[in-house]
């Protein structure tokens, strides 16, 4: 797909924009009478928390496309530190702050 | 009931204060992950104003960045389509969670708040929800933070386009995406019983990172969510007893 072929664009956006309202309305929208099956619950209960691990993940973990768990990586270390907040706290904007701070501090000092 | 503290606000207009006020903290993180959400698309060959209609019409952060980031390394439509629909997965959880609460809205009531459901407008209802001095308009309460949520989002896209390229690189302002979610991590692994599929999924992701078509974030989510149920079956340490799943007598086919 050429992003030259805005048409093509145009009916991406639409197809992603109904299918995700799709998934929003699911459960909404759905007669009480159906309900969820056990098993599907079962495996739904996760994905949040897979999804947003897999979209994270890689922003701490990874350098120029390649996984580095090397000390050297500086998103890493302010992850780690935003890490803890978020845990202990449980505030976004102290995670957030926290995050950007440690990683500013990071560059600055040895970038 | 709580008397009313101030005359003329009716209940309603508290409840979606209340929610405003509830996801105020949330948005300074939503702005910069906004911002990148009008500056990726363009770079990647989007035009402003696909740019911003993207941000009403898919109207979600995170799959928004990786449909730009595929179309900008050429990836086929329906490639886009597709990650954008598994990164987008997540919300059919927000839904199942959230539907108890709306059910005996109107069905223009259960659309409205079925579009406006992102990770946000989640995290801080159900907090509140589950909490011990509930609303009884809890979809005003929904409506508030989703609303505020909804208008930072379609401000700092904008924004973000008008700035473009003038933002500089140094101040890594895309890093504040995954702070964000984080966060949001931070508090579904609250109570434990999802750790394993949350380490499962973002171990996989980071190893499969060179695969093309962010088929690594997919895989993670697949790998995270299997090994997430599948322990559940088995019965983990995590897993909290559930009274449905008690063994059956026997002659009672178990589901």
């Amino acid at each position: 797909m050429t992003t030259g072929n805005s048409i093509t664009l145009w009916g991406v956006l639409v197809a992603a924009g109904i299918g995700t309202f799709l998934i929003r309305s699911s459960f909404i929208i759905v007669p009480e009478r159906w309900g969820t099956p056990p098993w599907l619950e079962r495996y739904l209960r996760h994905v949040p928390s897979a999804v947003l691990a897999a979209l994270v993940a890689p922003a701490f973990f990874v350098v120029a496309g390649h996984p580095a768990l090397a000390p050297a990586n500086p998103r890493f270390w302010a992850g780690l530190a935003a890490a803890v907040v978020a845990w202990r706290t449980g505030s976004a904007l102290g995670t957030m702050a926290v995050g950007m701070g440690a990683l500013w501090a990071l560059q600055w000092g040895f970038g | 009931m709580e008397p009313q503290r101030h005359l003329g606000t009716s209940p309603r207009r508290a409840a979606f204060g209340a929610g405003l006020a509830a996801v105020g903290p949330i948005l300074v993180g939503v702005v910069p992950f906004g911002l990148v959400a009008g500056i990726a698309p363009v770079k990647a060959g989007f035009t402003a104003l696909q740019t911003v209609a993207m941000s009403s019409i898919v109207f979600a952060g995170a799959a928004q960045l990786a449909m730009a980031d595929l179309v900008g390394k050429g990836a086929p439509a329906w490639v886009v389509v597709i990650t954008a629909l598994v990164v987008n997965l997540r919300m059919m959880m927000y839904s199942a969670s959230l539907a108890p609460h709306f059910r005996s809205l109107g069905a223009r009531w259960k659309v409205l708040l079925s579009y406006l459901l992102t990770d946000q407008a989640f995290a801080v209802s159900i907090v509140h929800f589950n909490g011990a001095r509930v609303t009884p308009h809890k979809h005003w309460y929904y409506l508030g933070g989703a609303v505020g949520l909804w208008g930072t989002w379609q401000g700092a896209t904008v924004v973000g386009v008008m700035l473009g390229a003038g933002v500089p690189a140094g101040w890594h302002l895309d890093f504040a995406v995954p702070l964000m979610f984080l966060a949001l991590l931070a508090k579904a692994l609250k109570d434990r019983v999802t750790i394993p599929a949350a380490v499962a999924g973002g171990a996989v992701a980071v190893a499969a990172v060179g695969l093309p078509h962010h088929l690594g974030l997919i895989a993670g989510a697949l790998v995270g969510v299997a090994l997430g149920g599948g322990l559940d079956r088995l019965g983990t340490p995590f897993r909290e007893p559930d009274p449905k799943e008690a063994t059956p007598p026997p002659g009672k086919v178990p589901k």
